[in-house]
């Protein structure tokens, strides 16, 4: 009998998936079971399998396009069997799967609104495939419901042997809908509780698909990890910029996070760095003479420059459905003016001298006093520096200027004790604070931004290298 | 010539299940064995000894029945018909492997198979001939291991005043007198048989203490349960001065420090076993070993060389048939181009058949104390359990170590009568990763040994009910 392949809820949370992969070419043998394509979640990759055994005959859904849950993907048939019928619903983005055969969805997967089609399609499938990663959802209940150690004993006074006891495996959970058992161990349930990790999306290496303890242990390492390489160097190339389309992923975080925080979901880091050598920087570039007199904001737009140039990933815009990443620096700084703020712009100012960025600043800054700023001295800005330390201001957070996706707030810079070894020494010290939209920059990347920003502050010699 | 799709280098525990899986998924294949099928576990080892220690538990049983109100007239111990039984049952037990074979088309070659080859492997015929085969898919190097001497003590396999297990197991008689050395399961094994049987047995072991690797608890209790048998328990012992004679052999020992000479008939030498890795053309196929001789495998079963695999004893340790016949079932998968689920070595029970029994699964308490896990004990004796009672078998105790904030099982450790077969429940509960509460909230018939089990569970969580 021949049956639809529809895009699955592969995660408690999954709207709709983009398929990465096809795992199967069209006319090839498929078991119930077997993992047919890649699909990129909300939260991973991960593998949709087949439902019945037969030929993969259709594949309707190409690959790197996105569908809402419940859309045809394909279709599972006999070799000669007419699938014209089923093909019919293909062409409409989310076509009802009419053709399965209607049965009761499961009371679990009906929360949020109805039934999907597709989860009749599911459900059938349920009774025949051993392997499936739908009833995750029934694991991640009882994932959920089995409350860490502590607080389990805390609860349950007449059972509980006091703390440090084991307790709360998540038997008192209600048992899963439809009859699905729950695929994770005891003991993967308790650590996953205890530290946190959500077992919906989560393929497990046990049998059948079952969580066990050394997926947990995975889950945890792997975290922190993703985390490390989260920001892969971009190469860079001879175009201005580049659009990535947004991943999954991004797309959750982008929604999740502006729903709590406003249209621009901001936070804030904050670093004070050292700024001895560069003040003696400063000091001998006078001693110089006048005409080699730079500002401690210039060395900082100067040094911003050079480490937007290094980091792409922090220099870049949000644009809504994508990112786009620039690679060229055209570095904003935002001027006070009797009428408001103003952010006039340096180009490419990664490329250009500290005397040139110098001069540039001053001219800029003073016709932004005398309003004579043209628009396209002011418009075209990729990232924002805005200091108001000459205010005697110690640290502040910056309003990003959108679509950027970062701007630096810079304090005063002042002597400050700081214990150095075992002596108390008088340091020139000044603060910093990066305000991230957290669409585009996560809190490790702009960290590590911020780290490549300290060390050429620090070191201002690593400016001329 | 025959063409196979997989030959498999050895009919014992490993190879044989190994090989009826493989059939059984649908690869032509066959077996390379030059003695009888069922290897070393039914012909020399497992199946003849547990036949040996039944006879030596029935002999102990009866000498106490007058207790339970049977009096048996005058009791003889006959080891030489004891042997011929366990003969018989290793016999049966091997034909039932060639009626599997059968029943799942498995081709048998008798003799001694060589890799000559990526594909193809040679085997000597017993009448001297040389078949050449060819195995499309893979071979499977599954040659066991052998009995092996203590030469740097002196102690070299005679076959008769300095035997091994192969030659134990085949006495018409049971000696005077007999030194063991070696206080592994197989040691152990022997001293209680022996002894069962009249033996003045000596149970020697350079370690501490004897099963070196159970936990420490259970070894201070088999060491009890010996010595109260008469069974001369010396450990932290070295051997030293060995004197073969014709008919007896002499040794001096030093126990730290507590020195004495001992002279017995037989000394069984029970140190350990080789892999079984040469004349199988390893070399010359690429197969490498690891730096203690074993054939080197990944978790695939894979060998160095491209098509090669290896199982059982010879691919390392633990050295044990049940380790071998799941690496059997996972290298039969992996040909077969199956899921396989990968062996997890730190689940494999050890069981030793001595009386009381030994069975263990996981870490020791010593493991623990090293891992510097934060861990827990629970501990119940079989005196407080009500079946133990009844059969007269209180010796011994359930111990389970668990760890402190989760409740997972981290080892559990039984001493006592039927501990190998009541191992399982906590195999299958570390297996699943149950933790102890799913041990205990699992109802425990009464009465039962068993019980003792979930009432250990129940101590490591501080809330033993029986005790």
């Amino acid at each position: 009998m021949a049956t639809k392949v529809v895009m699955e809820a592969l995660s408690p949370t999954m709207e709709e998936g983009r398929l990465v992969k096809w795992l199967k070419n069209e006319g090839d043998a498929v078991k119930s079971g077997e993992p047919i394509a890649e699909v990129e979640t909300d939260k991973a990759v991960m593998e949709l399998v087949a439902r019945a055994d037969g030929v993969l005959r259709k594949r309707v859904l190409g690959e790197g396009t996105a569908a809402p849950v419940g859309q045809l993907v394909g279709v599972i048939a006999g070799k000669d069997e007419n699938i014209d019928a089923l093909l019919q619903g293909a062409g409409g983005g989310g076509a009802p799967a009419q053709a399965a055969p209607a049965q009761a969805a499961p009371a679990q997967q009906q929360q949020g609104g109805g039934a999907k089609p597709a989860e009749q399609v599911i459900a059938r499938a349920q009774e025949t495939a051993g392997a499936s990663s739908v009833p995750r959802s029934a694991d991640q209940a009882q994932g959920e419901a089995s409350m860490p150690p502590q607080q389990k004993a805390a609860g349950a006074p007449p059972q509980s042997p006091g703390p440090g006891q084991p307790a709360g495996s998540g038997r008192g959970a209600a048992p899963a809908g439809n009859g699905g058992r729950a695929r994770s161990s005891p003991l993967a349930r308790r650590l996953a509780s205890e530290r946190g990790i959500d077992l919906g999306g989560m393929q497990g290496s046990g049998p059948g698909g079952r969580i066990v303890k050394r997926d947990i242990e995975a889950a945890a390492t792997a975290a922190p990890a993703a985390a490390r390489q989260a920001a892969p160097v971009r190469p860079r190339s001879d175009a201005d910029f580049e659009d990535v389309p947004l991943t999954q992923i991004r797309k959750t975080i982008a929604r999740r996070l502006s729903e709590s925080i406003g249209p621009i979901p901001t936070f804030y880091l904050t670093a004070e760095f050292d700024l001895g050598r560069a003040s003696e920087l400063r000091d001998a570039m006078l001693e110089m003479g006048d005409e080699y007199k730079v500002s401690f904001n210039d060395i900082v737009l100067k040094a911003t420059a050079t480490a937007l140039a290094q980091h792409p990933e922090v220099n870049a815009h949000w644009l809504g459905d994508k990112i786009r990443y620039f690679n060229r620096v055209h570095l904003g700084m935002a001027v006070a003016t009797d009428d408001g703020l103003i952010v006039p712009v340096i180009f490419d100012a990664d490329q250009k001298r500290m005397s040139e960025i110098s001069a540039e600043a001053k001219a800029l800054a003073k016709k932004a006093r005398e309003r004579k700023l043209k628009p396209e001295e002011y418009t075209g800005s990729t990232f924002s520096v805005s200091n108001l330390g000459m205010f005697g201001i110690d640290q502040f957070t910056a309003i990003i200027n959108p679509p950027e996706a970062g701007i630096l707030a810079i304090g005063a810079v002042e002597d400050k004790p700081v214990v150095v070894g075992d002596d108390l020494e008088v340091r020139k010290k000044m603060r910093v604070t990066m305000s991230c939209d957290h669409r585009v920059v996560d809190g490790a990347v702009g960290a590590r931004f911020l780290q490549t920003l300290r060390r050429m502050l620090e070191n201002p010699l690593m400016l001329v290298f | 010539m025959a063409s196979f799709d997989v030959i498999f280098l050895g009919g014992g525990p490993a190879g044989y299940v190994g090989a009826i899986r493989a059939a059984q998924l649908g690869l032509n294949t066959a077996v390379v064995e030059r003695e009888a099928l069922g290897g070393t576990c039914v012909i020399w080892g497992c199946i003849p000894a547990k036949a040996l220690l039944e006879a030596a538990s029935l002999a102990t049983r009866v000498a106490k029945g007058a207790e339970f109100g049977v009096t048996v007239g005058e009791v003889k111990l006959d080891y030489g018909v004891a042997m011929k039984r366990s003969r018989a049952v290793s016999t049966q037990n091997s034909k039932g492997v060639e009626f599997l074979f059968k029943k799942n088309k498995i081709t048998w070659i008798r003799g001694t198979g060589t890799i000559t080859g990526a594909n193809a492997v040679t085997v000597k015929t017993q009448d001297g001939k040389e078949e050449k085969h060819d195995a499309k898919k893979g071979i499977v190097i599954c040659t066991g291991s052998r009995v092996k001497g203590l030469p740097q003590v002196g102690l070299e396999l005679n076959k008769t005043t300095v035997i091994s297990s192969d030659e134990a197991l085949v006495l018409e008689k049971a000696p005077k007198s007999i030194a063991i050395v070696g206080a592994g399961a197989v040691g152990c094994e022997f001293a209680d048989v022996f002894n069962a049987f009249g033996s003045a047995v000596t149970l020697i072991d350079v370690a501490p203490a004897i099963l070196p690797l159970e936990d420490q608890e259970c070894s201070a209790e088999l060491a009890k349960a010996f010595k109260k048998r008469k069974i001369d328990v010396v450990t932290g012992a070295k051997i030293s001065n060995v004197k073969i004679g014709k008919n007896s052999v002499s040794m001096s020992l030093d126990a730290g420090g507590a020195k004495r000479d001992l002279t017995v008939d037989v000394v069984l030498v029970a140190a350990g076993r080789a892999p079984n890795v040469e004349n199988v053309g390893l070399e010359k196929a690429g197969v490498k070993l690891t730096e203690r001789g074993f054939v080197k495998i990944n978790e695939r079963m894979e060998t160095s060389a491209k098509g090669i695999y290896a199982i059982g004893d010879v691919a390392g340790p633990p050295m044990l048939a049940h380790k071998g016949s799941r690496e059997g079932v996972i290298v039969a998968e992996v040909i077969a181009g199956k899921h396989f689920h990968p062996l997890n070595y730190g689940n494999v029970p050890n069981a030793t058949y001595c009386h009381p029994e030994v069975a263990s699964i996981g870490l020791t308490e010593q493991q623990c104390k090293e891992k510097k896990l934060d861990y827990k004990v629970g501990k119940f004796p079989f005196s407080a359990n009500g079946r133990a009672r009844t059969s007269g078998e209180t010796e011994g105790f359930v111990k389970i170590i668990r760890d402190a904030k989760y409740g997972e099982i981290l080892g559990a450790h039984i001493i006592g009568a039927h501990a190998t077969e009541m191992i399982h429940e906590l195999a299958v509960a570390r297996e699943n990763e149950y933790t102890v509460e799913e041990v205990d909230l699992a109802i425990h018939a009464h009465p039962t040994l068993s019980e003792a089990v979930a009432e250990a569970a129940l101590d490591s969580m501080g809330k033993l009910i029986h005790a």
